[in-house]
């Protein structure tokens, strides 16, 4: 295998922005991504992620700001200057060439010798584990093993940056899971910097090393994975990557009381009166009915899910319904029309004050 | 998948031997299979063998008058006319195509252009005839108003009625049937593999003469060939245009049949249409090559 190992550059996004046809698509955009890290753009349809890779990319042109990578500024450098690694969601590879041309393509335009591009296109397959497939066609491949040629077709120019653009969306459960694994692994190997854009929350929090949420073309929040996850710095971010629960409740100081349990706020500063707590299904426990030690709040089970290790309860209070996810043995019992009492682990949440409809997300 | 790969429906037809079932997939294609039969290779076969026939009986001599010089002269001009129309229809055709392609693929003008490309691809005959003399004929709408501003096309000679006419009068609906042959293939290549190949390095010269180049040159020479075949085989639009004479094979063809003042000759007329048959299987059998070619990279 050749020693694919290399450090990665910075690349730095300056207060990106670009609007169509009076449409803000990237609202200024600002990240740094260190030298060798993976970063995941996570958000909803429209929010502006893949807007923000393609200007990376150079496909398209900012209105404002500034892409910097490796300390250049290449804002206004054509695509094919910028020494870009790009795999696309699909069909991307070139279908007249075999997986090894397509591999050896981009040395073959960099005027790479024939004999050292057909060395290392056969390196960067054996990489991606499709050196039994060199000679095939894109049509003779999987859906999975042309991501796996795409991803080592850009890797093959020894990219200062590596771009996936939903890379797996295209992909059933069990291939995209596998071949996710495989891209962080090459990703780590060859430690390039690499922008990840998906809206799949699991993909993002599984294989980056920071995750950056969007939102209408603003970054809502980037962090660790667990940090995403567990300490959200908005309600969209709340919402968007998790369940939720969406509590009525009352704010007062620097705490919000629901249903007669005091959670502390994350952000103390909101105003006092009626607000929607955001709590995590795993914040909420659920009791088979007994005395009030159990849990202040009583209601009936809806419908119990199995998912494994854990379970997702769905208890009704009468005005308004709960998810719960406890641990499968303790979620046993707790079939549909099982009378339960739940309480609310005291963990920090956030509010929100719209009016949309009291429930889970 | 395939019924062929599939247990649930193998098994379609009765069992014959030994367990072998007999596939009846094909009873679907009998109307088909009956019309090319009625109207395609009954005709070609009756065709071949009149052209060894003479009203004494078997002959070779309706292909040895295939020598004589207004034969020799109407099947090289046919071989010009169709060749130039082919290449200059499937020149302006694709480029008509790439802008199609590339348009808004919802547009108003999409549609139209596809929809007009539908009807003029067939628009010949008396019609097209008609429609040349009336607008670039010498007393046509557009001639006299060209020639009114000191644009006389016809300065050196009226060329309508020869060759060269019949070359301009062909790429109408030669580029139309282009765009209709060719627009699919540029249609299927993505946009993605120009964005591949800068991403990769490659400027727009190494996108044409290493993706879309060898992607499209299949369908295009399938396309060519199509035109050419379509041209050469082509006899209203020249009977109504050209009264007198047989300046290309097909009018040959049909003054050895009806010819009022030279000799009657069924079956030499038959021999020059072997002959049309020959070049026209051979182009298509061509076309059908490159188009599995292009249909396998584009699928």
């Amino acid at each position: 295998m050749m020693s694919t190992s290399r450090s990665g550059v910075e690349v730095r996004l300056e207060d990106l922005r670009r609007r169509y046809a009076g449409v803000t698509a990237l609202d200024g955009l600002s990240l740094t991504m260190a030298p060798g890290e993976l970063v995941a753009l996570l958000g909803p349809s429209g929010c502006g992620k893949t807007t923000a890779l393609r200007l990376v990319a150079g496909l398209e042109e900012a209105n404002g700001g500034r892409v910097v990578i490796g300390g250049e500024d290449v804002t206004n450098v054509p695509a094919n200057k910028r020494e870009i690694g790009m795999v696309f969601q699909a069909y991307s590879l070139f279908p007249h060439m075999t997986a090894m041309q397509n591999v050896a393509f981009g040395m073959q335009l960099h005027e790479v010798g024939t004999e050292e591009r057909r060395k290392r296109a056969g390196e960067m397959l054996e990489l991606v584990g499709l050196s039994a497939h060199a000679n095939k066609y894109a049509h003779q491949l999987s859906g999975g093993q042309q991501q796996r040629v795409a991803l080592a077709r850009a890797l093959a120019i020894e990219p200062k940056v590596l771009l996936l653009d939903e890379p797996l969306s295209a992909l059933d459960a069990k291939v995209r899971s596998r071949l996710r694994d495989e891209i962080r692994r090459v990703q780590l190997e060859v430690g390039t910097t690499t922008l990840f854009v998906t809206h799949d929350q699991e993909e993002a929090l599984a294989i980056a090393d920071r995750v950056g949420v969007m939102n209408a073309g603003r970054l809502e929040q980037l962090g660790p994975p667990t940090t995403i996850y567990s300490r959200p710095a908005t309600p969209f971010v709340a919402e968007f990557v998790g369940l939720t629960n969406r509590l009525p409740g009352v704010v007062k100081g620097r705490e919000v009381e629901v249903r007669g349990t005091r959670l502390p706020l994350v952000k103390p500063d909101s105003t006092d009166g009626p607000a929607i707590a955001l709590v995590r299904p795993e914040a909420v426990s659920v009791a088979a009915d007994g005395d009030v030690s159990s849990g202040p709040l009583i209601g009936t089970v809806i419908a119990t899910v199995f998912l494994g290790a854990t379970s997702r309860v769905t208890v009704d209070l009468g005005d308004i319904t709960v998810l719960a996810q406890l641990p499968t043995s303790d979620a046993v019992a707790l079939t549909a029309g099982t009378r339960v009492r739940l309480s609310l682990r005291t963990d920090p949440v956030l509010i929100a004050r719209d009016e949309k409809a009291p429930t889970e997300a | 998948m395939t019924a062929a790969g599939n247990p649930a429906v193998a098994g379609v037809g009765r069992p014959i031997t030994g367990g072998r079932r007999l596939s009846l997939t094909w009873v679907g294609a009998v109307p088909f299979l009956g019309y090319v039969s009625v109207f395609l290779f009954l005709p070609t076969i009756i065709i071949a063998a009149g052209a060894f026939l003479s009203d004494s009986g078997p002959t070779l001599s309706n292909f040895g008058n295939l020598s004589r010089s207004y034969i020799v002269s109407a099947t090289i001009n046919s071989l010009i006319l169709s060749g130039i129309t082919a290449v200059l229809g499937a020149a302006l055709g694709a480029v008509l195509s790439y802008a199609i392609a590339t348009g808004n693929p919802n547009g108003v003008l999409r549609r139209a252009a596809v929809s007009a490309s539908g009807v003029l691809a067939q628009f010949g005959g008396v019609t097209l005839a008609f429609a040349a003399l009336a607008s670039i004929g010498p007393a046509g709408i557009v001639y006299l108003w060209m020639a009114q501003n000191n644009l006389d096309f016809y300065s050196s000679g009226t060329w309508l009625y020869d060759l060269r006419g019949l070359e301009v009068v062909y790429l109408y609906f030669q580029i139309p049937l282009m765009v209709l042959v060719f627009l699919p293939a540029v249609d299927g290549i993505r946009p993605q593999w120009r964005e591949a190949t800068e991403s990769l390095g490659g400027n727009t010269w190494h996108y044409w003469r290493y993706v879309a180049g060898p992607l499209l040159a299949p369908a295009f020479l399938g396309a060519t060939l199509l035109l050419f075949a379509n041209s050469l085989s082509a006899y209203a639009t020249a009977a109504a245009l050209i009264n007198q004479g047989g300046i290309i094979l097909p009018l040959q063809i049909s003054n050895a049949i009806t010819s009022e003042v030279g000799l009657h000759e069924p079956g030499f007329a038959k021999a020059q249409a072997v002959v049309l048959i020959a070049i026209v299987g051979i182009v298509t059998a061509l076309y059908a090559v490159l188009q599995r070619r292009t249909g396998r990279w584009l699928q």
